[in-house]
């Protein structure tokens, strides 16, 4: 059966079957906007978690540690009800669209952005800013400086939230539907092939979703090798 | 250089994720514009026995909607129609569906097709239920305590078993008596792994036959008659339901040509139909 799959993936992916192909570019599509989106709300929040010093930053800090833990069902759940054509944002048209998902998977995606960029900023040397802003760089050069000294560890960060959204299929199925060709993801194309019977297409859907992991992970991880050693004195 | 490497990967995704953008309006099956889609809950064996697969693509072609299919089970997809989130259903739970329509916001329904449900298990037979009628093998299979899988979802086949049940006077309970909360399909798996009984429609059965280590141990009873009716909503349901998309499509799908292909389909692979197309015949004249 295994063999089957593996099999099967590669004929998948070598004839070029058309809506394999699509369900991977919608994929990535919708698992690297909301990874892109993720990010953008979540390093500036984790950076003001990390440096900031204001009234209620540990609670924060603890809702972001405990939203890494967020189940993608409850988040599905959260964001049908607000897209129902009877909800809050029903007038939009959105349930069910490439776009619910990508809100769905941001939401996912930004508190571990946050968590971990928090984690990752309160590592560096606390006295850097410090010692920038007494060489005399303005505020936002020495947080720039900051930025750029963690820029390892953030990369690992995008990667922990591209992980966490490609790999989950709650809140896809609930929120995008499963529709062919318009919603279905390489995750819940296994659910169904499995709900179907179709073992050799499910198990060649999870290969395929592996590869794509595997070969974001491997360009970043060579990337972050070669700046590693680019950058040693 | 030293900061480019994130600021190049981000700009990477960027493009991407604005290319993925460009290329959307355009989905591969149909030119038709994405704001024309139509929402139909249907039921997890519509979706799962690849009937939906084959029709699907006909209707946008003909109609130029677009379908964006909800396989549920049946309960869940009046229960979307009832809140206006989907503009037709077509479901097999012909109780709920009645008094869903004398409810009031349900427009049309009609009839579509029918199949039947099957009561499956292990070739063993534990509860010794073989060729009994629907009734005798549930009660049988309660008095021996052989395990039983249900969907306990709601669905339409759910409904069906619990009416079983209850013509026999059981309340089903006990270790014996499991509830997957899953689809049709999923069910039937589990029923294969733990040598179980379950009722499946015979469309879905039939379709993974051959990763199932299960038989049919009884069908053909009347009880056993599985009834699909197409049922387009109103506004009164909500005020965002496409009444014109739900009459386009109950309209097309009760038409000859369409009725035809239901009838054939599953006949190349199977062997045999899957569903017995039914449009504008009296209900109470069917059989299984």
């Amino acid at each position: 059966m295994l063999l089957d799959g593996l099999l099967q993936a590669a004929r998948l992916l070598l004839t070029g079957d058309g809506d394999t192909w699509s369900i991977i570019a919608l994929t990535l599509r919708v698992s690297l906007t909301a990874t892109a989106l993720a990010l953008l709300l979540g390093v500036p929040l984790g950076t003001a978690l990390a440096l900031g010093r204001f009234r209620g930053r540990r609670v924060l800090l603890t809702a972001a540690n405990t939203g890494m833990g967020l189940p993608p069902v409850v988040v599905g759940l959260f964001v049908t009800v607000l897209l129902w054509r009877s909800g809050p944002l029903g007038a939009f048209g959105l349930l069910y669209t490439p776009t619910a998902m990508v809100v769905a998977q941001t939401l996912i995606a930004a508190p571990i952005v946050a968590a971990l960029t928090a984690a990752a900023l309160q590592q560096v040397d606390p006295n850097f800013l410090l010692q920038m802003r007494a060489l005399g760089a303005t505020r936002a050069w020495a947080l720039r400086a900051l930025l750029a000294e963690a820029r390892l560890p953030l990369l690992a960060v995008a990667l922990a939230g591209f992980g966490a959204v490609v790999s989950e299929v709650g809140a896809a199925q609930m929120v995008g539907g499963n529709i062919q060709d318009e919603t279905r993801v390489l995750t819940t194309a296994a659910v169904l092939a499995t709900s179907r019977g179709q073992f050799a297409l499910a198990i060649a859907f999870g290969l395929v979703l592996l590869a794509i992991a595997f070969a974001i992970n491997l360009l970043v991880t060579l990337a972050q090798q070669h700046e590693a050693r680019s950058s040693a004195p | 250089m030293r900061h480019s490497i994130p600021a190049l990967v981000l700009a990477a995704v960027l493009l991407f994720v604005g290319c993925g953008s460009q290329a959307d309006p355009a989905p591969p099956a149909a030119g038709h514009s994405a704001e024309k889609a139509l929402i139909l809950a249907t039921t997890t064996s519509t979706q799962d026995s690849g009937l939906l697969d084959e029709l699907l693509p006909q209707f946008t072609r003909d109609s130029g909607w677009q379908v964006k299919t909800l396989a549920v089970g049946s309960g869940q997809a009046i229960e979307l129609g009832r809140r206006g989130e989907a503009d037709v259903l077509l479901v097999h739970s012909p109780t709920a569906e009645q008094a869903f329509v004398a409810e009031g916001a349900a427009g049309q329904r009609r009839l579509v097709m029918h199949n039947d449900f099957v009561l499956v298990g292990p070739a063993s037979d534990p509860a010794q239920v073989r060729g009994l009628d629907s009734t005798r093998a549930v009660a049988k299979i309660a008095a021996a305590q052989s395990l039983f899988v249900s969907r306990g979802d709601d669905s339409g086949t759910n409904a069906r078993e619990k009416d079983l049940w209850k013509q026999v006077g059981i309340t089903p309970a006990g270790a014996w008596y499991q509830a997957t909360g899953q689809g049709m399909g999923a069910t039937l798996r589990v029923a294969s792994e733990k040598a179980g009984y379950t009722l499946s429609d015979r469309a879905t059965y039939l379709a993974q036959r051959n990763t199932l280590q299960l038989d049919v141990l009884s069908e053909g009873d009347p009880r056993l008659l599985n009834v699909y009716h197409v049922i387009e909503m109103t506004t009164k349901a909500g005020d965002r339901v496409q009444v014109d998309g739900a009459k386009a499509f109950a309209d097309w799908i009760v038409s000859p040509v369409v009725q035809q292909q239901i009838g054939r389909f599953g006949q190349a692979e199977f062997g045999q139909s899957l569903f017995t197309p039914d449009a504008g015949k009296d209900e109470a004249s069917l059989g299984p």
